[in-house]
């Protein structure tokens, strides 16, 4: 066809060169199509305006919508909510007072996954296990679905008209609590109690802290728990405080706790942790040294380490029975000469014990440093003395009316059953949680209470700081929040949201100058999820000074040579007090210590079981009757190296029997057995205690049942920070191939061409010293990938469907050799946290074998699995040498076997499923994808948008949830990425088989050369000699 | 081509004329059945019921009814498969190499072998397509067939695949191959048969009609299949060996695996059709085709093959000590001393210390010890697999993966499906076709100078 010379115009913009033309001119369409328009180029949980929009129909409908039962499509599209595009909601998580500010991802307005939120200065952008499960429970189809009278449904105005005036002629009302945080909670109690007239409330907490706020109040004359900086502490002492687990606040601590530990050739310092306890805990595990000691013998190390510290610093010592614990002395001196950066905290609840912990910091200088008592946490207001006479009281039938504000005390209370009597002494007695537990049972009303993602409220975790919750979806039941009940039953009918307003408007807003409009700023504080104050902190108390009286209370209730068993309760890092036990992720997240799921057990040490003949295979274990100042229960028995000798150690938190069919009769219910005899909760019974091993055979579903590592230190490299100092390669196991005369690197040989990754390269770098093991990642990824829950049952099987899994492992006893000898774990072991997940191999031996190429290689590097090609002959996972690949032995979804897999068997349970991630169907292979859905999101966002991908931008659930920023992804190719720093990649290699640098950095199994993307960082002790 | 010798053995005893061959054999197809015939098929249907409960409940449900897990994910499926695709090579072995080495003792045994062989291999087939996830998909899937899911095809890197190929050309060179044999077979009793008999006979036997010319087309036929027969016998299980030795699990990772296969193929086999033989040979009174001597004859093959085995598994321990890779090593170590051990040192005195005993005249030329011994290495032969497959995998690279495997009732119930198949189908075999290649037989009846006519 001849050329057409001829010119046409579109317009007479075009003529003139109009520049708004010339810019449009190559477009199909000049102006952008009318779809989802995200041209600010933030995230979405930045963009307030929606978050505004979505608060006001929230608040609106929440009052007068009925719960929509069945999908129907829109006929006229909700603002923001656009199909396909989730929406992020910054709100908190509170629970008995466990704090974390989140942010909720909404697909098609439901909630379905939580991260931390960025902006927080107490979790940032960490979460743990508890918190990434609990948009589960939203879905809890056994929650309460309205309000009860005796039993029987009723609607809440029945309700309101019967308890209102029952409760004005009550007399004495209670409002028994766990820890609230919550200023306007407290303003809405107010109210009422203004209404009410007599009412108290009273706060106990099921892991109680009340030790602290006691020895505080002697010690310091205020009740006050302070906040830690393990960040700054170069010395970390804890006496049995499972800080990064369990204690207090871990998301908070472990974050600043790993802080201290990562470390580089540049800044090779790290802190040193030194751990007293009985059972193994998160914390433990984590030590540098870690010593077991007896319960009885925990308020004397203490002492002694008081004494040894007061001789330093020329201060008078105190009267204490001797005692001699390995690496006390050390510790000492380690303390002493890091006067002001060190930190010495205890897990004990005996508040002498506190009182000397409080003495000992003040002595090292540590208040103001690494102990704040200016921005003190509110986290635990638990008071146990006042609670056990708030019991006698209803006992003796003192008490009129008792409202249970979300608790739980007829489970998770030490006297729970002599509480359940006395319930039936007051004349009215409400419980107000959201789904029914023991409490409930017990009461004549049930007010539920909004789940907390339904719900507006603010909290207060510490001075001047602040953080909202909005709803993130429509109230599913005909449920009510609490505090806007107890403003109903006072008179007031205003609404909850209403009247935190109001408060902020009256409060927050007036106190502050920099934004004038209120609808701003709260829209403001709303999106950003927290507001601060920074000038606002509390007066720093000075110490009395005098533990005298202490130490001999001290003196007399431990002992150096207690020759009976004891018994130290613990909390597991998944279900803690048991609140949340009905939630199959957490009962299925092994323990990272135990590596046991679905079950509670006795953890004894390695010699009660040699001496008892015991011994575990396969999980398979005796029961043993445990008997506890008369009361006796049987629950199986769990070998556990690093258990102190002559100590046992049982979980809370199992044994609920009104929870839900996933938690009930799981373990046994081990709160009876605390005692609260001498005005405070103990977990260390240290006196009644006989165990008595049964002949009953049980098992316990273990995910992992070989402890050790067998001295293979082509898994794990580890090394020791003075040698690390010396060496950079200190720990690193080098791999060498013989061939033609030559010694090889076995990256260098290798039958493929390699692959060339033009435009990323996705990568994962995993520091062993960070990870401390906490789980947070796995359930993370069992949420983000619709993992399926397989039952304890499958977990015996070894079927059990994580595809990220923390491998723990322990050192084999010193100077093992043999294979016999290797598999054993030393009685105080050492041990390493490893996760372990695809490693997306660039020569990868699932990829060759699978006759169908169901899984392939991306051009990013990572290793895909095809759902739909899979015919499931499992010869990939064969051949995966680090046994990363999840079988679907059954149909694990829409199947009445699996009853325990509510996410994927229950049709309100299914709301939680990501839409991006298939559920994968019965006989087909999964693993790992590296959340490649997340990652061709972000694609996609950088390509709407035209630009390149910001690192940092992606990032996989995992390394999300992490507290320690342990595992860091990005794209390798990108020279400027965290993970190309980290692993000192240089620029511009983009083949398969990078360069790294870094000393630390090592493939687990270099020797094969399956070139993983997935690197590990020696693990480094901060000790003075490797001893494993 | 028959060479005759007055001092050479005769091959058939008790002074065989052809006619009495027509007569011993044919009889059986053409006789009531007899009682113990009648028992073995009722107990051979029963165990293929049976385990067909096993079977469907591992359809319906899924492979999670099997004791497999996370880590082994091959045990007893690909055992089985092995081991019967072991058992399955002797009867090509018999006909095709010792067809081509000018083993006339063959004749009487060859069809017995084959058709073994091929109810061996049917049975093994299963197993592939059964242990998939998804059968219903994987079982056409994993053929390289034209498709209308785009550019999708299988993965010729996959030994799997290549398993597929290997698998059903044996399968199909052996059908064709016991088949030509049987077609005179077939004329003769269509000859002697009448009614529906000879109809159905008539056809199974291809209007065969016994000229000079479709004899001479008969032999060269039967010499071009041992040809392609043969490379295949040492093909098949080469191949299956490939499944282990290309992976990267240590215990699997040898280059040892194709000739010791082989090797342990042909002793299975071997042993498989001694046990067979025995009970046939009684059970229709054949002892004059079936004699001592073939039996003795076979108890060698299985001395030299044991032997080769034997040397196998030792070779394999040097070269994991020799190789100084700790987990090669521990894989080794952890056979004899780990949590299997049991199996290894079954394996050990089954396979290699047992066949030994054959060295005694006295020994290999007994009916009973002979029967004992050969159901002794098919044991041995079977936990030979499962001590590579399951012992293997067990405990691989990351011991935080390391587990144990327990068989459940289920994979009891599929190993007795296929014995149940396999039992059925040889005394169907057994009953209706001619048990021994009668036309082949009289060919070699004259190895004496003895008078065969009267």
């Amino acid at each position: 066809m001849k050329e057409n010379k001829k010119t046409y115009w579109k317009g007479l913009e075009q003529l003139t060169n109009d520049p708004a033309f010339v810019k449009n001119a190559d477009r199909e369409f000049p102006e952008n199509l009318p779809l989802h328009k995200n041209g600010d180029g933030g995230s979405n949980r930045r963009d307030f305006l929606k978050m505004m929009g979505f608060s006001l129909a929230a608040a609106s409908l929440a009052a007068c919508e009925a719960p929509v039962r069945k999908a129907i499509p829109y006929v006229n599209k909700p603002v923001d909510v656009d199909p396909s595009v989730p929406n992020y909601y910054a709100t908190t998580y509170a629970s008995g007072g466990d704090y974390a500010s989140i942010v909720v991802k909404t697909r098609e307005g439901r909630p379905i996954k939580i991260d931390g939120n960025d902006f927080s200065p107490i979790t940032g952008s960490a979460t743990n296990s508890i918190i990434e499960a609990s948009v589960l429970s939203l879905y809890d189809k056994q929650r309460l679905t309205g309000p009860h009278i005796n039993g029987e449904k009723v609607d809440w105005a029945a309700l309101d008209a019967d308890l209102g005036a029952k409760l004005r002629s009550a007399g004495s009302i209670k409002i028994v609590t766990n820890t609230l945080l919550s200023p306007s909670t407290d303003k809405a109690i107010e109210a009422f109690s203004e209404a009410m007239g007599d009412v108290e409330v009273i706060t106990y907490d099921p892991l109680s802290n009340f030790g602290i706020l006691k020895a505080s109040e002697q010690y310091y004359g205020k009740k006050v728990l302070p906040s830690y900086h393990f960040d700054k502490a170069k010395t970390i002492v804890s006496f049995g405080a499972d800080f990064l687990g369990t204690w207090i606040s871990p998301i908070e601590y472990a974050r600043q706790y790993s802080q201290g530990r990562k470390i580089s050739k540049e800044s090779p310092e790290m802190s040193r942790h030194f751990q007293f306890e009985s059972n193994l805990s998160l914390t433990g595990a984590n030590a540098d040294y870690r010593t077991p000691i007896r319960p009885s013998q925990s308020g004397l190390a203490v002492l002694a380490l008081y004494n040894l510290l007061a001789r330093r610093g020329g201060a008078s010592t105190v009267n204490a029975p001797a005692i001699d614990i390995a690496n006390l002395e050390r510790a000492a001196e380690e303390l002493w000469a890091n006067r002001g950066q060190s930190l010495v905290v205890s897990g004990s609840n005996d508040p002498n014990v506190q009182v000397v912990i409080h003495a000992i910091n003040e002595l090292l200088g540590n208040k103001g440093e690494t102990i704040d008592f200016a921005k003190a946490a509110h986290f635990r207001k638990g008071d146990d003395e006042r609670m056990i006479q708030f019991v006698s009281d209803l006992n003796a039938g003192r008490i009129g009316a008792v409202i249970f504000y979300n608790c739980n005390p007829c489970y998770d209370y030490a006297g729970a059953e002599e509480l359940t009597a006395g319930i039936g002494k007051a004349k009215v007695s409400v419980a107000t949680t959201e789904s029914r537990n023991e409490t409930c049972n017990a009461v004549q009303y049930l007010a539920p209470d909004h789940h907390y993602l339904e719900s507006w409220n603010d909290y207060n975790p510490k001075p001047g700081e602040y953080s909202l919750a909005q709803p993130t979806i429509t109230p599913l039941f005909d449920t009510r929040q609490v505090q806007e009940s107890l403003l109903r039953w006072a008179g007031n009918n205003t609404s909850y949201y209403n009247f935190i307003k109001q408060n902020w408007r009256e409060g927050y807003f007036t106190e502050q100058d920099q934004v004038s409009d209120f609808d701003m700023f709260w829209d403001g504080c709303l999106h950003n999820g927290i507001y601060r104050v920074e000038a606002e902190v509390e007066e720093v108390p000075e110490a009395f000074g005098d533990i005298s009286a202490a130490a001999q209370a001290i003196g007399r209730a431990y002992s150096a040579d207690n020759q009976g068993v004891e018994l130290a309760l613990y909390t597991k890092i998944g279900i803690g007090s048991g609140a949340q036990a009905n939630n199959p992720w957490l009962q299925e997240m092994p323990d990272p210590i135990s590596k046991a799921t679905w079950d509670n057990y006795l953890t004894v040490s390695q010699k009660w079981a040699n001496d008892n003949g015991l011994k575990m295979q396969e999980g398979g274990t005796k029961k043993a009757r445990l008997t506890v100042n008369g009361l006796s229960i049987d629950v199986p028995v769990l070998v556990q190296p690093g258990q102190a000798d002559g100590t046992i150690g049982l979980a809370l938190g199992y044994g609920r029997t009104v929870a839900g069919r996933v938690a009930n009769e799981v373990g046994v219910n081990a709160y009876p057995l605390l005692d609260h005899s001498k005005g405070f909760v103990n977990y260390d019974i240290t006196e009644g205690v006989s165990v008595e091993l049964l002949s009953e055979n049980y098992r316990i579903a273990q995910t992992q049942t070989h402890q050790t590592y067998m001295g293979r230190n082509f898994v794990i490299q580890e090394s020791t920070l003075g040698e690390y100092k010396e060496d950079p390669n200190a720990g690193r196991y080098h791999p060498e191939i013989y061939k033609e005369g030559k010694f090889y690197k076995p990256s260098k040989i290798s039958l493929w061409s390699g692959h060339k990754y033009s435009q990323h390269h996705w990568g994962l770098a995993i520091d062993l010293n960070s990870c401390t093991g906490c789980s947070a990642c796995t359930v993370a990824c069992q949420v983000e990938n619709n993992v399926a829950v397989v039952g304890r049952d499958e977990v015996l099987n070894r079927r059990e469907m994580a595809w990220i899994r923390i491998d723990r492992y322990y050192s084999s006893p010193e100077g093992a050799t043999e294979n016999k000898e290797l598999e054993k774990a030393a009685d105080n072991p050492e041990v390493t946290f490893q996760p372990m997940m695809c490693q997306h191999c660039n020569n990868a031996p699932c990829e060759t074998v699978c006759p169908v190429v169901a899984t392939t290689h991306s051009s990013e590097g990572l290793n895909q699995m095809t759902y739909n090609r899979c015919i499931g002959t499992r010869y990939c996972a064969n051949n995966c040498p680090y046994k990363v690949r999840r079988f679907n032995w059954f149909k694990y979804h829409d199947n009445k076997d699996f009853p325990m897999n509510t996410p994927q068997n229950d049709d309100l349970g299914k709301m939680v499923l990501n839409p991006d991630v298939t559920v994968r169907v019965r006989g087909v292979m999964e693993k790992c994808s590296m959340c490649v859905q997340r990652i061709q999101a972000g694609k996609l966002t950088a390509k709407k948008e035209r630009r390149k991908l910001q690192d940092g931008e992606i990032n996989v659930a995992c390394a999300v949830a992490c507290p320690t920023e342990a595992l860091v992804f990005g794209d390798m190719n990108d020279p400027h990425s965290k993970v190309s720093n980290l692993l000192k990649i240089k620029e511009n290699d983009i083949s398969a088989n990078k360069e790294v640098n870094e000393e630390r950095a090592y493939h687990v199994l270099e020797e094969i050369n399956v070139s993983p993307n997935v690197w590990y960082f020696t693990k480094i002790r901060n000790k003075d000699k490797n001893e494993a | 081509m028959q060479v005759t010798s007055p001092v050479r053995e005769p091959l058939v005893t008790g002074g065989k004329t052809y006619k009495d061959v027509t007569n011993d054999v044919s009889r059986q197809v053409e006789g009531k059945p007899s009682v113990a015939w009648l028992i073995g098929l009722a107990i051979s249907v029963g165990a293929l019921l049976l385990g067909f409960l096993a079977l469907a409940a591992t359809l319906w449900e899924g492979i999670g009814m099997w004791g497999l897990n996370k880590t082994v994910g091959w045990a007893w499926d690909i055992t089985n498969f092995v081991w019967w695709v072991g058992i399955g090579h002797a009867g090509t072995l018999i006909s095709a190499v010792l067809l081509l080495f000018r083993q006339k003792w063959r004749t009487s045994i060859n069809r017995a072998a084959e058709a073994m062989t091929i109810f061996a291999v049917i049975c093994a087939a299963m197993f592939p397509v059964i242990h998939m996830g998804r059968p219903w998909v994987g079982a056409y899937w994993a053929l390289p067939l034209p498709n209308t899911f785009g550019s999708l095809w299988v993965n010729f890197n996959s030994p799997l695949l290549w398993d597929v190929f290997a698998i059903s050309t044996y399968f199909a060179v052996s059908l064709v191959f016991w088949y030509i044999g049987l077609i005179p077979d077939f004329a003769t009793i269509r000859d002697r048969a009448t009614g529906i008999r000879k109809t159905i006979y008539g056809a199974l036997s291809f209007g065969w009609d016994g000229a000079t010319r479709t004899w001479m087309r008969y032999e060269s036929v039967s010499l071009i299949l041992a040809g392609l027969a043969t490379p295949l016998v040492l093909s098949v299980h080469t191949i299956v060996s490939f499944d282990f030795a290309t992976s990267v699990i240590p215990g699997w990772h040898t280059t040892i695996f194709p000739p010791y296969f082989v090797a342990g193929a042909i002793f299975s086999g071997f042993a498989m059709v001694l046990t067979l033989m025995i009970v046939t040979r009684k059970v229709f009174n054949l002892q004059d085709y079936i004699t001592i001597g073939h039996i003795e004859l076979m108890n060698i093959v299985i001395i030299i093959t044991g032997s080769i085995v034997g040397i196998a598994y030792i070779t394999e321990f040097f070269i994991a000590w020799y190789s100084g890779v700790a987990a090669e090593q521990y894989a080794f170590v952890n056979r004899m001393f780990g949590p299997y051990w049991w199996a290894y040192w079954s394996m050990m005195t089954c396979n290699v210390i047992s066949p030994q005993l054959f060295w005694f005249k006295k020994i290999r030329t007994s009916i009973v010890a002979t029967f004992v011994l050969s159901l002794v290495v098919n044991i041995g032969m079977w936990f030979e697999r499962f001590v590579i497959i399951v012992t293997s995998l067990h405990r691989d690279f990351l011991p935080s993966s390391w587990v144990m495997f327990y068989p459940t009732i289920y994979d009891v119930g599929v190993y007795l499906f296929t014995f149940g198949l396999f039992f059925t189908c040889f005394l169907l075999f057994a009953k209706f076709f001619p048990v021994i290649n009668m036309a082949e037989v009289k060919a070699v009846l004259k190895s004496s100078s003895e008078k065969v006519t009267k």
